[in-house]
């Protein structure tokens, strides 16, 4: 489905996630992060590029993954994102959700 | 989430710590009460022992007498944990590190503690208290809360 964000329409799927991760920009990631109520700090944007380009280089995502991801522990990326935190930063970083369990 | 662990098998240790992980990555609150022999799970010298049961567990496939076989368990765990490594599983006292550090709180049960003669200073140091199981249920007051007994 299309949803307009930040101004562009983007395809987006029934979560809410981009279908196409190259639509991406910073106004978008800004815009998607404030519907979820969330404050980009630095901090986020090192987490947001570093999942960029996991996603990039083909590398699945796990919460165990970011914790030795050496850009956050575990216990930052609770309180940086403190509402289901993997979901939230893949999707305000245009990536699709990390099929993980751990 | 309210998870009471009451067993120390690896099937059911993982099944009680992805659980209670799953419930934080969806940003849902999770505590784990530990009681009789999930305490092992929390217990320092234990939790980086624990096996996998390969007697009275159907799914082994593995006929009782042989499942009994010295050394069997090893084995197991040992292939076990080697397919988990694959799945990008942690093994226990990681995987409690990472529940503490997603805001998961573990608490030992105060009669099973009193019954295996059990100290605060044997449990994992992060332990968030020992409680009676009326004091878990407290708890677990309110409307939308799960419980589950593994």
């Amino acid at each position: 489905m299309e949803k307009i964000i930040a101004g562009k329409p983007i395809m987006v799927n029934e979560e809410g996630f981009m279908i196409n991760f190259s639509e991406w920009d910073c106004d978008i990631c800004e815009e998607l992060a404030r519907e979820m109520e969330i404050d980009l700090t630095d901090r986020h944007w090192e987490l947001i590029n570093y999942v960029q380009g996991e996603y990039k280089n083909q590398s699945p995502l796990s919460i165990r993954k970011i914790g030795k991801s050496g850009v956050v522990d575990i216990k930052e990326f609770y309180q940086l994102f403190p509402n289901a935190p993997l979901k939230t930063v893949t999707k305000i970083s245009g990536v699709p959700k990390p099929a993980s369990c751990i | 989430m309210m998870i009471i662990l009451s067993k120390a098998g690896l099937e059911n240790v993982y099944a009680a710590f992805v659980l209670a992980n799953g419930a934080r990555m969806e940003g849902i609150e999770a505590e784990l009460f530990f009681t009789f022999f999930g305490l092992d799970a929390i217990h320092k010298k234990k939790l980086e022992h624990l096996h996998i049961a390969t007697v009275g567990n159907p799914s082994m496939n593995m006929p009782t007498m042989i499942g009994g076989l010295p050394g069997m368990e090893a084995l197991a765990t040992k292939m076990m944990k080697k397919e988990m490594e694959k799945v990008d599983m942690p093994e226990v006292p990681e995987f409690i590190e990472i529940l503490k550090a997603s805001g998961v709180k573990l608490w030992a049960c105060k009669l099973a503690m009193d019954m295996f003669h059990y100290e605060r200073k044997d449990m994992y140091d992060d332990l968030d208290g020992i409680l009676t199981v009326g004091d878990f249920y407290k708890k677990s007051e309110g409307a939308g809360v799960h419980m589950l007994f593994i």
